[in-house]
Parts: structure tokens; C-alpha cells; sequence
């Protein structure tokens, strides 16, 4: 009688395609060549039409004279200058913009989320009217309008309102005087980063201090003291080595100074109103998510309601209003795209249209464009994580 | 809002360009296919190409697209109309939205040699000039020193401001916006001291403005504006047929062939009209089209010179001479070659 013998000691192997690790690592692998040949695939036949149309294609236009001007430049910039200039000039113009929208807008929102919790009856109301009416109207048409209110509202150079003959509003934008630095500034600027620094060293030696001994020491006194102080010695130490550039009218309009244009002024004023609502609500959801027993608690060992908020309150309130600032900051820097509808010179009035149309290459105008505000976004993004980290919780 | 539009335009260019890269060369039948001729003009520039209430377009460069549709369809009335900005109208053609461009589009060597297209005729012979307010008491662009000047981006405008004022060395500050209205306003709520762009233009826009006698056109002209029609480079038929489809009203006006009577001038002994109007010869069918193109050009549209009256000419509100614009019979510049 014949028994099948099998070899008892090997296991009963599975084939390679059936084994579930191997299968998901062949899917991954697969997919990931099918997205890749799709992005050649696209990129290819793209480039190869481009060049079967006779339409240019490539980055050398960056380096070709540009041959237009723009009327807020940061950097020195005229119509000779490159194309890649130009890049440079409308993406300052882009963060200019960002930077002092996101500074406008956090001031103006902390303010309005704690008035809108405060027990003024009044105050509250104001804070929410504002913040519904504002939320609630489409950005570009409240940008639109502050630009036509700001033109239609201010007169012409001539007749432009002045503050003490140095500082004059007209539709032509606010003109300022200039500070001209002269030989010997440097001192100011040294004298400055000094205070800075002895600021920084004298909050942590007062902190250790602190948790030390227990003493206090009035810190932002005496660095504001510090800030301010070090570089007006300084200044003074030099002889005042700098004067002012005053604007003046000649001609047509203002010549000399600083000058904010319309399109800024305007721009500027509705991001921060616009993204000041928003955060303004984030702001209010971080202070109700902190349980009032936290407040009683802080008042039980003796704190004062200043120091509860600051120590108790805000540490804990931050933690939830970080994430959705971050999206705010984000939201705002994006927003500054909508310059184009009111010809403030942006990122993308200035490249992705002028530029773009100037050369014809549309595909590699947007592609940049679009590079640059993913890589702005994801740095700030990279910060305000960091930062967050740096607020978080820390269990001990 | 404006930069999904560009970004709207772009991706539409890069999916039609991965799509139907091979078809460059049959712009006719796409057309004939479709029934209809699509053609891009801009968002409203009286006597150019503007949109009445009912949406209705007219104007001189509608009159061109009209032609073609004419000549294809021996109807007028087959051309669906797409506005463009100055910035997005290059794209468009590009892309493929559009098959003519009609859109006081200025020929450049930098636009016919790297955008992928070809201008086909000049119809438009203009130059770039600047309005004032009449109150300034402006006289030449030479007072423009340190003036604010206000256009259209994505224009040669830009470039040809650019080179006046620094060739004469003066200062002066731009600012660009992107619609031509956009331009009005501004200039009128008196942003600028002046406004720029192609002296037609200003005639035209002119009258957009609130008191359009309030404001006069410098007699300076700073730069060569050629205007005229614009398709993909490669389709060198389609070309043609537009070409020629302008060709025609030029040499209609020179024969004096009008709408009114170009039923009597079938019968003409002259064989020049006769072999425009399809009584000798078969000139339609070189450009792939029927023997009565221009006979339809003709009773649908007009001649040049009657295009040029019903939109532009000192009866209507735009109220431009013809000047250089005029036939070289009389002067001017306009200019076909025979059909023969």
C-alpha cells in the first residue's frame, strides 16, 4: 500500500503573489510608477506640443530685459531691468502686503475676540456686529470697495490733505518724509541690536531668577526702556547722523519722501479687516475653551485677574487658537492675490500677468507663480507648527 | 479672482495641448464641424467690439470675425463671440478656445515669432497716443514730466510708455490694471494724469467716461501700432481664409462693391468684380470654401469702408477720420492684393 508521504517538516509555503506584505508593497510600487508616468506623460507631451506650435518654452525669458515699469518697487528695479527682477519685485510686493496684513489682522483680531467676550454690553456688541458683516461680504468686493471709497473720498495732489505739511492724503496715496541715513547711523543700528539682545539675556536671567527666589523683576519696562533708550544715545552720541526727505509738491504730483500708494493702502486695510473678523472668532473659541474653574482656581491662590490671564488663561487659550491662526496667516497671504482687481504691482499682477503676457509663456509664468506661493505658504505653515509645538502642553 | 481665470486659462491650454496636439492643420473643418466660428474679441470697446444690451456684438474687429463667418457659412450671424482681456487673449488662441483673434491685437516680431501664432493682415493702422483731462491744460506728451499715467497691463502699452520716457528722459509712475474699465475708472476718478494706449482706443474709451468732452487726445503718437487679426501658426489655410476674407472688403471698397449693390454688380462686365463675386473662376474653392465667399462677405458685412463708417467713422460717436486708414487709392495705407 502506497502512502503518500509529504515532506512533514517544511510549512505549507504560500506563492509570493499571494502573500498579503508582498502584494501591498507590489500596489504601492505600482501606483507610484502610475502617478510618475502620468506627470512624465503630461510634462512630455505638453513640452512637445510647445514645441511642435512654435510657442517658446523654457526659463530663459527670466534673464531678458523686462522693458516695463512698476510703480511700487522695493529693490531697485526700471524698465531695463530682467524679467527675473520683476519676478523679485511683484513676489516683495506680495510679502509686503503679508507681513503687515498678518500683523494688522492678529492686533485688530485679539482686540476684537476679547471685546466680543467682554461684559460691556456695548463694547460686545460692536465687536460682533463687526465681525458678522465682515466675515460675510466676499473679500474681493470689500477690497474693491475700500479702493473705490479711498479714490472717490480723497482729493487730488493739489488740494491733498495735509498733517502738519509732512504728511499729505491724496488719490495719489499718503506721502510721508524720508529718513536719510548719514554717516555714523551705525551706531543707532549696533545700539539697537544691543538692546535687543540685553533684553533677550535679562528675560531668561529674570525667569531663573524667578523660579529661583520667587522675586519679580519688571522686565518689559525696563528692555522697552532699553529699546528705546540705546539707540537714541546712540543717535545722539553721533550728532542726529540723519535727516528727512520731505515730499514736496512739484508738477503733477508729490516728489521726495515715502510714499504709500492707494492700491497698498487699500489692499492692506481690507486683508486685515477681512482676516482681523476671522481670527478675531478663533480667538474667542481659544478663551471659552478654557473652563472658567481654571479662572476660579488662579483667583483661589491669590492671583490677580491681570496675571490670570496672562499666566492661565492665554497659555491654555493659545494652544487651541494657533492651528486655525496658522490657516488665517495662510488664507491672507493667498488673498494678496486679489490685488490684481485694484493694480496694486503683486506677485501675480506683475508675473503672472504682465510678465506672462509679455513673453507669451503662460505655462511656465503660472507654474512659478504657483511654486512661489506653495513654497511661502509651507514656510510659514513650517513656523507657526514649530511655534505651536513650542505653546503646546508640556506634561512634566 | 482674476488669478483663476489665468490659472482657469493655463490649465485649459495644458489639457488641450496634451490633448489634440496633431489637429493644428484642420481649423476649417473643426469649425464647419461645429457649425460655428468662434471668435475672440475684448470685453467691450465701442466701435471695436462691444455688446449691446442684448448681447449683440458690432464694432469694426466684430465686423472681421462676421466676414469670415461669411465666407464659410454664408451667414454673419455664425460666430459666437468670446471677450478677453488683454492678458488672457493670447492664451486663448493658443489653447484653442478661439480660432480667429479680433481684437485690436498690435503685430509684434516677439508676439508672431514665439507666441505660436501668425498675424494675418493689418486692419487697423494706429499709434499709441495719451488723453488728458482738458482742465490740465496739457498741451504734448513732452508736460508729461513726473505724471501718473494709467493703462491696461499685459499690452504693448507698457513696453512703449516704457521707452517714451526713457528716451525723453522723464519720470513718471504707471499703474496697470487689467480690464479696460477698470482703466476708466481710475482715470476718471483722477488717479492718473493720464491715460495711455492705442489712439483708437482712447477715441473709443473716450466715450465710456463720465463727460467724455472733459477730455482731449494728445496730438503726440509715440509708437507703430499695426492692429489686426491674429490665428495659430501651422494652419496655413485657415490663415488664408481669414486674410483674404479682409482682403476682400478692401478691394470691394477700391471696385466700389457695396452691400447695396453688389446683387447688380454680379452682372458687371468688369472681370476684377467678377472673379471677387464668383461669376469667373473658382476663388472660393482655393481656399476650400464655396465660389460665393465674397459675394457673402460683401452682402452680409460690407466693405471696408462701410465697416469702418457704421463703427468708427466722424458719424458715430467714436467719430475717427480715416487718415491712414484710408485706401492707397486715396492716400492711406490700406492695401489688397488682387484676386486672380
Amino acid at each position: 500500500m502506497a502512502v503518500d508521504v509529504r515532506d512533514a517538516g517544511s510549512a505549507p509555503s504560500t506563492p509570493i503573489w499571494l502573500d498579503a506584505r508582498y502584494r501591498a508593497i507590489f500596489f504601492q510600487i505600482a501606483l507610484l510608477v502610475a502617478v510618475l508616468a502620468f506627470g512624465a506623460y503630461i510634462f512630455h507631451n505638453t513640452y512637445d506640443n510647445l514645441q511642435r506650435r512654435g510657442i517658446a518654452s523654457g526659463f530663459a525669458f527670466l534673464g531678458s530685459t523686462a522693458g516695463f515699469d512698476i510703480i511700487m518697487h522695493l529693490i531697485p528695479y526700471q524698465a531695463s531691468s530682467s524679467f527675473g527682477q520683476a519676478l523679485l519685485v511683484g513676489l516683495l510686493n506680495t510679502m509686503v502686503v503679508a507681513i503687515v496684513g498678518v500683523i494688522g489682522a492678529t492686533l485688530l483680531g485679539f482686540t476684537v475676540g476679547v471685546a466680543r467676550l467682554s461684559r460691556n454690553w456695548i463694547v460686545a456688541r460692536i465687536a460682533a456686529v463687526y465681525i458678522e458683516v465682515i466675515r460675510n461680504i466676499p473679500l474681493l468686493l470689500q477690497i474693491i470697495f475700500w479702493y473705490q471709497l479711498l479714490g472717490k473720498s480723497t482729493p487730488g495732489p493739489r488740494n491733498s490733505i495735509s498733517l502738519a505739511g509732512l504728511f499729505f492724503l491724496s488719490n495719489r496715496g499718503l506721502y510721508m518724509p524720508a529718513p536719510v541715513t548719514e554717516d555714523g547711523f551705525w551706531l543707532t543700528v549696533a545700539a539697537f541690536i544691543a538692546a535687543v539682545v540685553g533684553s533677550v539675556v535679562l528675560a531668561r536671567w529674570s525667569k531663573k531668577r524667578q523660579e529661583a527666589t520667587g522675586q519679580q523683576f519688571p522686565v518689559v519696562l525696563t528692555s522697552l526702556g532699553l529699546i528705546l533708550g540705546l539707540p537714541l544715545l546712540g543717535l545722539l552720541v553721533m550728532g542726529v547722523p540723519f535727516h528727512w526727505n520731505y515730499a514736496v509738491l512739484q508738477g503733477f504730483n508729490f516728489e521726495g519722501g515715502m510714499v504709500l500708494i492707494p492700491e497698498f493702502i487699500s489692499l492692506t486695510f481690507a486683508l486685515v479687516l477681512y482676516t482681523g473678523a476671522f481670527i478675531g472668532e478663533n480667538v474667542r473659541a481659544g478663551i471659552m475653551a478654557v473652563s472658567h474653574g481654571q479662572t476660579e482656581a488662579a483667583y483661589a491662590v491669590g492671583l490677580r485677574p491681570g496675571p490670570t490671564l496672562r499666566l492661565v488663561v492665554i497659555p491654555q487659550a493659545m494652544r487651541v487658537i494657533i492651528p486655525p491662526l496658522t490657516s488665517q496667516y495662510l488664507n491672507l497671504t493667498k488673498n494678496s492675490s486679489l490685488a490684481t482687481a485694484i493694480a496694486y504691482p503683486d506677485l501675480v499682477a506683475v508675473f503672472a500677468g504682465t510678465v506672462l503676457n509679455q513673453t507669451g509663456q503662460a505655462v511656465e509664468c503660472i507654474a512659478i507663480t504657483m511654486a512661489v506661493y506653495l513654497t511661502t505658504s509651507l514656510s510659514t505653515s513650517t513656523f507657526m507648527n514649530w511655534f505651536n509645538r513650542k505653546m503646546a502642553l508640556t506634561e512634566r | 479672482m482674476r488669478m483663476i481665470g489665468s490659472v482657469a486659462t493655463a490649465g485649459a491650454a495644458f489639457l488641450f495641448m496634451t490633448a489634440t496636439g496633431a489637429e493644428a492643420q484642420q481649423t476649417l473643418d473643426i469649425v464647419k464641424k461645429r457649425g460655428q466660428l468662434v471668435c475672440g474679441v475684448s470685453q467691450g470697446n465701442p466701435g471695436l467690439s462691444n455688446p449691446d444690451t442684448q448681447g449683440n456684438w458690432s464694432g469694426f474687429d466684430v465686423d472681421l470675425c462676421r466676414a469670415v463667418a461669411a465666407a464659410i457659412f454664408g451667414d454673419a450671424g455664425r460666430v459666437k463671440f468670446v471677450p478677453t482681456t488683454a492678458k488672457e487673449r493670447f492664451t486663448a488662441l493658443q489653447s484653442g478656445e478661439i480660432d480667429v483673434l479680433s481684437r485690436n491685437t498690435t503685430w509684434t516680431m516677439s508676439r508672431d515669432t514665439q507666441l505660436g501664432f501668425d498675424y494675418v493682415a493689418v486692419n487697423f493702422y494706429d499709434g499709441q497716443g495719451f488723453m488728458v483731462p482738458k482742465k490740465s491744460g496739457i498741451k504734448s506728451a513732452r508736460e508729461l514730466k513726473g505724471a501718473t499715467v494709467c493703462t491696461a497691463t499685459g499690452t504693448t502699452t507698457e513696453m512703449n510708455l516704457a521707452d517714451y520716457f526713457r528716451a525723453n528722459k522723464m519720470e513718471y509712475k504707471i499703474v496697470a490694471f487689467e480690464k479696460t474699465d477698470e482703466v476708466n475708472a481710475a482715470y476718471d476718478s483722477g488717479r492718473c494724469d493720464a491715460y495711455t494706449t492705442d489712439r483708437s482706443s482712447l477715441a473709443t474709451q473716450r466715450t465710456k467716461l463720465k463727460v467724455p468732452n472733459d477730455h482731449v487726445i494728445l496730438p503726440d503718437v509715440i509708437s507703430k501700432e499695426p492692429l489686426g487679426p491674429s490665428v495659430r501658426h501651422g494652419d496655413n489655410n485657415w490663415g488664408d481664409i481669414v486674410r483674404w476674407a479682409y482682403f476682400v472688403m478692401v478691394n470691394a471698397e477700391e471696385l466700389g462693391v457695396t452691400q447695396a449693390n453688389v446683387d447688380q454688380m454680379k452682372s458687371s462686365a468688369n472681370p476684377e468684380i467678377k472673379r471677387m463675386l464668383g461669376g469667373e473662376g473658382d476663388f472660393g474653392k482655393m481656399l476650400g470654401l464655396d465660389n460665393a465667399w465674397a459675394y457673402n462677405i460683401i452682402k452680409l458685412v460690407g466693405n471696408y469702408e462701410e465697416s469702418y463708417e457704421r463703427n468708427l467713422g466722424p458719424k458715430t460717436p467714436i467719430g475717427l477720420e480715416r487718415g491712414v486708414n484710408n485706401l492707397w487709392t486715396k492716400g492711406g495705407l490700406q492695401y489688397a492684393p488682387p484676386i486672380r
